[in-house]
């Protein structure tokens, strides 16, 4: 039975996908959301039995690969982690597909939209569901395959396939480090399964170079699957996609793929603290950069990209820490507020007609008053301001990396301080204040359809209470999620030696600052009315900087970019006209030379050909004798 | 006695041979066609004088009677019929003719030289059987022989209508 | 008389009646030469039909002159064909299958 939650959504892809030009929009309404949903129902009931009786559900469906030295099988695995990332994975997948219904009720390609849309849920729930490497492994393909199929959905728009493409060679190049690492691993453990590996790698010293090299590698795909720097610079283009594409792939779901194949990597990411190291340090950065990005943008989707970028870096700094739980905790809340965000942007954007510029927009609370509450909600909750949920996961990671390291500490609470200021200056240029689009735009206002607003509504009020899961024990709650997912991560990494007084600090030190940033952005864009600058203007060098993205992209270009299109065209010029195709055609040539000037042995004179055959004839005599 | 006839019959052999190709050089070499005509004349006379030294009589008189009375005939006729003894100054190429008496010559030494090593004493052959007389060829030839022998009468038939189709005036039919 | 005489002497003229095909530019002289190594076979024939007494060479003598005859006749008849279009023996008008 656990073997239909992924089997559902792939049913419904198959069904829809092979018949996406005739099938009624009704019927692939109704089936896309009622296997999503059904696959969610079965992933509660095996949530309940794994968290009753404390045992996982280990299922082989069949023997995959069955050789002598590399056996692994289909099976699935569902423990404490997976049973989280299931219900979050189905949960949140349906509330979107619920709202693509609406989304994309006037897209030509809704057929193709949904069967994508199952495609990716499938694919994501075998990356969660594999009980080895290799069946994650699958998962991480098949996600980022959907991710390019989604990416370029509207795909006569030539940016959008580009931005597709950057986004599945980035990918690729962060695979290429997963698949090492799983050499490596395979070559060490001489098996992939979790089980196997976890438990040999137990009695391995803390630190042996295989593991670190191996955790690195591993990493390294998530790297490139969770945007990292610096492989990130595909998240941003990947909002050409439709906004439902954004808010469950690139929120909730696939970016978080790297965060959830780290945390079950746990047992050998501890003996390896340098990885540890590297990963808090990478995340860090990230979230920084973005955040810093992430001010001076100017379009909705934009905004919103890099801000997942940051989030995510804050997860990683999370496992980086050692704070597994957190991370995975933040992860939660995160799926919850950034899909809010997300569909609430589009649910703006729809109601404008397809405007994604701020500048353009303003005043919009009046008509749309549900988007704008749960905008407000989700805002409130990625800034970290209590009780909302996104205060107890972010402060969790930075209670940990203040017990870790200091000025990692000190430049997440800065990254946070960003947040709350580019997520409130969001708000305000978009809902508040008088509109400033064209009168037209103004005329077609009008509220999104039920069918979007109730998955919004749902979704804030797990914005909202979301944190009642992971309340630590000084504030009186028991930690619910800590224990259980304690059989996991086996808590040895997690015990904090801070006092309580300690901890009380912190945490009022970010809930303060938090509120400073509201109110200083509060200042500017709802008082002051300070409306972002056309993009013309010159600005200070630092700025530009910001704006300019940090010119990674232009890095890009140069160094990777055009010396491989110099390298094609070198290729394609030289080694392909020139050597390949001259050599094929000279055999051609030597052929039809060598027959021009064998002609001319049919002289039509018999006497040459006697003279010949008596020549032949001595030959093989001597050949003969000799 | 035995002695003298050994040599003499050495004598008349080497003395033939000689003669056949003397006559088969000159045959080759002369310009006219009807030397090369007579010259070959000769060559089957002396090889004539070859089957009698075998003791092989009716081959003999059949080698005459088929090859100079018949097949030399028919040259002759053609000869003189198409009016063909022009002295001819056709002649191949200097690098064509090299080329032929070098592969000729060649095949020679090769032909010859599969006799090295060969013990000259053996192979000698006696000059009084009894196989060549027209009773013993005519036994074997119609007891075991018989099928090729009706095959060969077939085979003149054809040759005989060809001919005459071929030398059949088109433009009179 | 050993047999390598024999051998000897039906290979001399065998070549000689080779050469003769090869060199000469006269169709009649042609048919010639071929008309000599044939003979030349016919000899080395006869003298192993004595030599291992036993009648077949002879017999394979006859049927080489049976074939030999049958061939002067078609060659001749044909010789007279090719006179009529070329007016002449050479056969290095004989080249129509070049090129």
């Amino acid at each position: 039975m656990v073997a239909l939650i992924p089997v559902l959504p792939l049913l419904s892809f198959l069904i829809i996908g092979l018949n996406y030009k005739r099938i009624n929009k009704n019927l692939t309404s109704w089936l896309a959301c009622g296997t999503v949903f059904l696959s969610f129902v079965l992933s509660f009931m095996a949530f309940m039995q794994v968290k009753s009786s404390g045992v996982n559900i280990e299922i082989q469906l069949f023997e995959w690969i069955a050789t002598q030295k590399f056996s692994v099988g289909f099976s699935f695995l569902i423990d404490p982690l997976s049973a989280l990332m299931l219900l979050i994975v189905t949960g949140v997948s349906f509330l979107i597909h619920v709202y693509s219904i609406g989304y994309m009720s006037h897209d030509e390609g809704f057929n193709r939209f949904f069967s994508y849309m199952n495609l990716f849920v499938f694919s994501m729930l075998i990356l969660v569901l594999g009980s080895n490497y290799l069946m994650m492994f699958i998962g991480w393909e098949g996600v980022g395959l959907c991710s390019y199929l989604l990416i370029g959905f509207w795909f006569k728009n030539t940016d959008y396939n580009n931005a597709a493409k950057k986004a599945f060679i980035m990918n690729r190049i962060g695979d290429l480090g997963f698949l090492l690492g799983m050499f490596l691993i395979y070559v060490t453990f001489g098996s992939l399964d979790f089980k196997t590996v976890f438990s040999l790698a137990a009695s391995y010293p803390v630190g042996s170079t295989v593991l670190v090299s191996a955790t690195l590698l591993l990493f390294i795909g998530a790297i490139g699957k969770s945007a990292q720097i610096p492989l990130f610079t595909w998240l941003p283009d990947a909002m050409a996609g439709p906004t439902p594409v954004s808010a469950l792939i690139h929120a909730a779901t696939m970016v978080t793929a790297g965060v959830y194949m780290i945390a079950r990597s746990q047992a050998i990411y501890v003996l390896a603290p340098f990885t540890m190291n590297v990963i808090a340090i990478v995340g860090i950065v990230t979230a920084l950069v973005a955040a810093t990005i992430a001010i001076y943008q100017n379009d909705i989707k934009k905004v919103l990209a890099y801000s997942t970028v940051s989030q995510l870096g804050y997860m990683f700094v999370g496992l980086g820490v050692g704070a597994f739980t957190g991370a995975m905790f933040h992860l939660t809340t995160h799926a919850f507020f950034k899909a809010l965000l997300f569909l609430a942007a589009g649910s703006v954007i729809h109601a404008l007609g397809g405007e994604q510029d701020i500048r353009k927009m303003g005043g919009l609370r009046k008509y749309l008053p549900i988007t704008f509450m749960v905008f407000l909600i989700a805002t409130i909750a990625i800034s970290g301001i209590p009780p909302f949920s996104g205060f107890f996961s972010k402060d969790e990671i930075l209670v940990h990396a203040f017990a870790q390291n200091k000025l990692i500490w000190a430049l997440g609470f800065f990254t946070s301080l960003l947040t709350a200021f580019y997520m409130f200056r969001l708000l305000f240029l978009t809902f508040n204040r008088t509109f400033r689009g064209t009168s037209e735009q103004q005329h077609h206002l009008h509220e999104s359809p039920k069918v979007m607003t109730i998955p919004l509504i749902i979704l804030a009020i797990l914005s909202l209470i979301g944190g009642i899961i992971g309340i630590p024990e000084i504030m009186g709650g028991h930690h619910a999620l800590q224990q259980f997912l304690n059989p996991v991560f086996n808590s040895t990494g997690e015990t904090l030696e801070l006092s309580h007084s300690t901890e009380w600090i912190l945490i009022a030190s970010t809930v303060a600052g938090a509120f400073i940033m509201i109110i200083f952005a509060w200042v500017r864009f709802y008082k002051k009315n300070i409306i972002p600058a056309p993009d013309t203007t010159p600005r200070s060098a630092i700025v530009q900087l910001f704006i300019k993205k940090w010119y990674v992209d232009e890095i890009y270009n140069v160094l990777i970019t055009k010396p491989i299109y110099w390298l094609s065209g070198f290729f394609h010029k030289v080694l392909d006209v020139k050597i390949i195709d001259g050599m094929v055609n000279g055999f051609g040539n030597l052929a039809v030379w060598t027959g021009g000037k064998v002609r001319y042995m049919q002289t039509g004179n018999i006497g040459f050909y006697l003279s010949a055959m008596v020549l032949a004839v001595v030959a093989i005599l001597m050949f003969m004798m000799i | 006695m035995y002695y003298k006839y050994f040599k003499m019959e050495q004598y008349i052999f080497y003395s033939l041979s000689t003669v056949a190709v003397f006559s088969a050089l000159m045959m080759v070499i002369s310009k006219k066609p009807i030397h090369s005509l007579l010259y070959l004349l000769l060559c089957f006379f002396t090889l004539a004088g070859h089957y009698i030294l075998l003791n092989a009589q009716f081959l003999a008189i059949v080698h005459i009677i088929v090859y100079a009375g018949a097949i030399m005939v028919l040259f002759l006729f053609t000869v003189m019929l198409l009016n063909l003894n022009i002295k001819g100054e056709m002649q191949k190429p200097l690098v064509a003719r090299i080329v032929a008496v070098v592969a000729g010559g060649l095949l020679l030494v090769a032909l010859v030289g599969l006799l090295k090593g060969m013990d000259s004493s053996t192979g000698i052959m006696q000059t009084d059987n009894q196989i060549g007389l027209m009773k013993n060829i005519s036994n074997t030839l119609f007891n075991e022989y018989v099928l090729p022998f009706e095959v060969a009468s077939v085979l003149f038939l054809t040759a005989m209508v060809g001919a005459v189709m071929l030398g059949k005036d088109e433009s009179k039919v | 008389m050993p047999i390598n005489n024999y051998i000897v002497l039906s290979s001399l003229l065998f070549v000689i009646g080779l050469v003769g095909v090869l060199v000469k530019r006269n169709a009649l002289v042609v048919f010639m030469s071929i008309e000599l190594m044939l003979n030349s076979v016919n000899l080395l024939f006869a003298a192993f039909s004595v030599y291992h007494n036993n009648a077949s060479g002879q017999i394979m003598v006859i049927f080489i002159m049976v074939v030999a005859a049958a061939e002067v006749a078609a060659g001749l008849a044909i010789l007279v064909l090719t006179y009529r279009t070329n007016h002449s023996i050479d056969i290095n008008l004989l080249n129509t299958l070049k090129h």
